[in-house]
């Protein structure tokens, strides 16, 4: 990726991770390398059914057993927290279960020893005696079911959108979002063309090498909890609140983490352990293992229902219908149903447009954010319904795209006019890297070739706030203090850059002090793209601060303006010794206008993320079995800060997407996982991606970002699956419509069109 | 229990361990190892090798029991006096980690890979390290790492 440098050159190179030598050696500190004296482990007892009442719960074998110190049920929890339901939406989440459960895999006990070993026999020998409820698993069956997942609904009161639905009973939606704009009725009638097509996404999850690890221990000011949590304001807000005290005394701490995804966000651990180290005020960690991660948190499954009217080759008219499978706690969901919800028409230019976004309960494992915050569920859709009308139409697919892009200055869904969203740049780079005008090899005998693109875009979450400070000390030499998390995306290096380019220092030499509540100030969270963006803008205002600073030092100690005296002396001057700081500060909060009575705003975003993916294919028709050839990801990420993460970013996403595309899915039986380890459920192995991966940033800049940069995390996900389908479908004639594209799905759609379909 | 002796990183150790005890638990709890690290604890995605004699194991699956006599290496054993090796050079050069907890597991399979294959081509790194797997993905990254070593030590070596 080409190398575009500003200013002081710290902005727009490959800076290498100021980590990297503390990773390649096995140094680099994670929450599972602590170790505190006299720390229990706990082990996590699971309920075994979808939805029941807890009759009896016996943990009489479990207690007897040598060498365990303590099991705890949620009437221990109450103890010590009255209310124990947390949750960013609703607080719907019991610290363990709470006389019900919800789903399989639900926390119901646990086991703390100091061997783990013993803690994992004794939680084998709890017994609980459940009477089972009616339970509900499909997100569009949950709209209409009998089975209703909790007896009442309980929205945090964060959340003003949410008040409503208070006490609500007898429903599964924990959230309806409704937008309409113009009069699709009329469109529909008036259209030359109408196509409605239904998709599916699949229940699949993050999967980090890190799985979940939170330990929590008693200080002589409050609670300190260490915890791989991808937003560590967050649960210093959440657990003073369940526990009534004032934020100052709980610190959270968070080295770096082994992967997040969207799935470290909020409360996953950290109420437990809080609540067990106030229970036996001895600190307690707990270290999940691979297969608790599926009993965790998922990506929602997704039904969308898509409709358009087409009137002279162009778009005039669009219905969109999705429900969201949450699971059995809310999670974020009610935000991806809403946030992303609004951009389910694509980033299209349509001037009549109805959204319906719901977000549902269910009895499976709560669902959350994953790498893209519902938006690679929309793409699937309405890129795969946009390749089929072009199909149908006998248009090319990129001519039919470039007739009815959204171009800067157009409103979108909601209102908002479009800006520094390069949409019909990243198509005419796919157009022009996948060779689309050039005549293509559609392979000889079985074995067929295809190829398809696909473009998607997302809104950032808004409104939300970054706070950095920048320390420049005595001897010039600079600190960064802010509560972005590095999960491996290199904010860390990326963040140094700012302050680096500012203070026009080398990146390399600015340390970045990582997330301490004590320490470093609040920061919404680390997610959704958001931080290149939102706490690079306030790291870029906290090191102009601090320079502003150093101006006014020099003044006052009467350096002329321009020169180039070191920093080091300036406080000499002024202090007579190595001694002194300057602080600077910087706090961003973007502007935001929420939606009206009909989901339409001025200001929905601060800005748009957008990427597409080009694929090639070829499917052999004896088996059905797909192989992906090439892959390429192009996006605006506004002005690359550091071109190689740049490039690991996109390739990263995309490959996390070609698993999700490919081969990911979690099996149930009855609500019950059935392949919840690596064995069965299979993420992408250095054998299984494409071997020609390429990638590209475009030209652009981001006005309103730092140095015209934004957030570059989820961007390459977007087009994978719409992409490798529509080439599935140019390579041999069948069209899938539901993830993932399994040899076996493209086998019997084979069969099926042949008129000689397979039997179930 | 059982009391194992062991060379762990070129150093002569001994640890009192459980039969039931993987050696990436003894690593950690007693020796502050942190490289090895468990994840899937099955065999199958390799955050946790370790070498025993000088050949790559999952260590969630090796018993520490079977230690005994034996020489350990972790990914910590393998810079010497805080310089790096040729393979972490690279890894760090082309930013081949990202969260880095596959790091360590990576950078000791491709110092196998290198040992039978001095000069790989895609296929032999491809199925050298296709029992590791990167959530992060950064495989392109680790491809060209490994090559990039490969020509290094070459070149070092003629
Ligand atoms: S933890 Fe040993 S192979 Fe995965
Ligand atoms: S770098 Fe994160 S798992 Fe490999």
């Amino acid at each position: 990726m080409a190398t575009r440098t500003i200013g002081s050159g710290q902005v727009g190179r490959s800076v290498p991770r100021l980590e990297g030598a503390a990773k390649v050696t096995g140094r680099a500190d994670y929450v599972h390398n602590i170790r505190l004296p006299k720390m229990l482990v706990g082990k996590i007892f699971r309920s075994t059914v979808a939805h029941g009442r807890i009759k009896s719960l016996n943990v009489s074998a479990a207690k007897a057993l040598p060498g365990v110190y303590r099991v705890v049920t949620i009437d221990d929890i109450k103890t010590v927290i009255p209310n124990p339901f947390y949750g960013p939406a609703f607080h719907d989440q019991p610290i363990l279960a709470d006389g019900k459960v919800h789903f399989v895999g639900e926390p119901v006990a646990v086991v703390l020893a100091t061997d783990p070993h013993i803690a994992e026999e004794a939680a084998s020998l709890i017994e609980v005696d459940y009477e089972e409820l009616p339970a509900v698993f499909d997100e569009v069956e949950a709209m209409t079911s009998k089975a209703v997942v909790h007896d009442e609904l309980k929205p945090a009161g964060t959340f003003p959108d949410l008040k409503h639905l208070k006490g609500k009973k007898d429903t599964n939606i924990a959230l309806d979002f409704h937008l309409r704009r113009g009069d699709p009725n009329k469109a529909f009638a008036a259209a030359d063309h109408v196509f409605e097509h239904t998709f599916r996404s699949q229940q699949v999850l993050h999967v980090p090498l890190e799985p979940f690890v939170s330990a929590a221990e008693l200080t002589e000011t409050g609670l300190t909890i260490h915890t791989a949590s991808q937003s560590p304001s967050f649960v210093r807000i959440e657990i003073s609140r369940l526990l009534g005290w004032p934020e100052n005394k709980v610190r959270v701490k968070v080295p770096y983490l082994g992967g997040g995804f969207g799935a470290k966000l909020y409360i996953k651990l950290e109420a437990l352990v809080a609540a067990l180290t106030l229970l036996v005020r001895r600190p307690v960690k707990i270290s999940l293992t691979m297969e608790e991660q599926f009993y965790t948190l998922t990506k929602h499954a997704a039904t969308f229902r898509i409709k358009s009217a087409v009137k002279n080759g162009k778009i005039t008219g669009r219905d969109c219908e999705v429900w969201w499978n949450g699971g059995a706690y809310a999670d974020i969901g009610p935000r991806i149903t809403q946030k992303s919800g609004f951009t389910a028409p694509g980033p299209y230019d349509i001037d009549n447009v109805s959204i319906d976004s719901y977000s549902l309960y269910t009895n499976l494992t709560p669902a959350g954010a994953l790498r893209g915050f519902g938006i690679p569920q929309l793409v699937w859709a309405y890129e795969s319904h946009t390749d089929m009308m072009a199909r149908a139409l006998r248009l090319d697919p990129i001519e039919f795209r470039r007739n009815n892009i959204l171009r800067d200055g157009r409103a979108q869904a909601t209102g908002t006019q479009m800006k520094d969203a390069a949409v019909e740049q990243v198509l005419d780079r796919l157009a022009l890297r996948m060779n689309w005008t050039a005549p293509f090899e559609r392979g000889t005998g079985p074995v067929k070739k295809g190829r398809g693109i696909a473009v998607g875009f997302k809104a950032s979450i808004s409104p939300t706030t970054s706070i950095a400070i920048v320390n420049v000390a005595a001897d010039g030499s600079v600190t960064l203090y802010c509560s972005t998390v590095d999960m491996g995306q290199g904010s860390d290096t990326a963040n140094a850059q700012f302050v680096a380019e500012v203070l026009n220092v080398p990146a390399e030499s600015v340390k970045v002090v990582h997330p301490d509540t004590d320490v470093t100030p609040y920061d919404m969270a680390t997610l959704g793209s958001r931080s290149l963006y939102h706490m690079g803008n306030a790291v870029r205002l906290a090191a102009e601060d601090a320079k502003a600073k150093l101006s006014a030092l020099a003044r006052e100690v009467g350096v002329p303006e321009g020169s180039n005296v070191p920093v080091a002396e300036l406080f000499q001057k002024k202090y007579k010794m190595q001694a002194g700081n300057i602080i600077g500060t910087g706090s961003y909060i973007p502007n935001y206008v929420p939606p009206d009575a009909n989901g339409l705003t001025p200001e929905a975003t601060p800005f748009w993320m957008v990427g597409g993916t080009g694929a090639e294919v070829e499917v052999d028709t004896e088996t059905g079995h797909v192989r992906v050839t090439k892959m390429i990801s192009v996006a605006d990420v506004g002005r690359p800060v550091n071109p190689r993460i740049v490039e690991t970013q996109l390739s990263g996403a995309a490959t996390m997407q070609f698993g999700f595309t490919m081969q990911e899915k979690i099996e149930l039986d009855g609500g019950q996982i059935t392949n919840a380890s690596f064995a069965d459920y299979k993420i992408p192995s250095i054998v299984d991606i494409p071997r020609d991966m390429q990638n590209e940033a475009v030209e652009s800049e981001q006005g309103t970002g730092p140095f015209g940069a934004k957030g570059v995390g989820e961007s390459g996900t977007f087009g994978v699956s719409p992409a490798i389908a529509n080439a599935i479908e140019d390579a041999c004639g069948v069209r899938l419509t539901e993830l993932p594209l399994t040899a076996e799905k493209v086998y019997r759609a084979l069969r099926e069109a042949q008129g000689r379909p397979l039997e179930d | 229990m059982r009391t194992i002796n062991f060379t762990l990183n070129g150093e002569q150790v001994s640890a009192h361990v459980a039969e039931h005890q993987s050696i990436v638990e003894i690593l950690r709890d007693r020796f502050d190892l942190f490289g090895a690290r468990e994840s899937c604890a099955q065999g199958l995605c390799g955050c946790c090798t370790v070498l025993v004699d000088g050949t790559a194991v999952s260590g969630c699956l090796y018993l520490a029991a079977f230690a005994n006599g034996k020489s350990i290496t972790t990914v910590e054993g393998l810079a010497t006096n805080g310089k790096l090796t040729p393979i972490q050079e690279a890894f760090l050069e082309v930013g081949a980690s990202q969260c880095g907890f596959c790091t360590p597991g990576f950078v000791l399979m491709a110092g196998q890979l290198l040992e039978a294959h001095p000069d790989p081509d895609d296929d032999d790194i491809r199925h050298y390290l296709s029992g590791n797997l990167c959530r992060c993905a950064a495989y392109p990254e680790i491809i060209a790492a490994v090559k990039l070593a490969a020509g290094r030590l070459k070149a070092g070596t003629t």
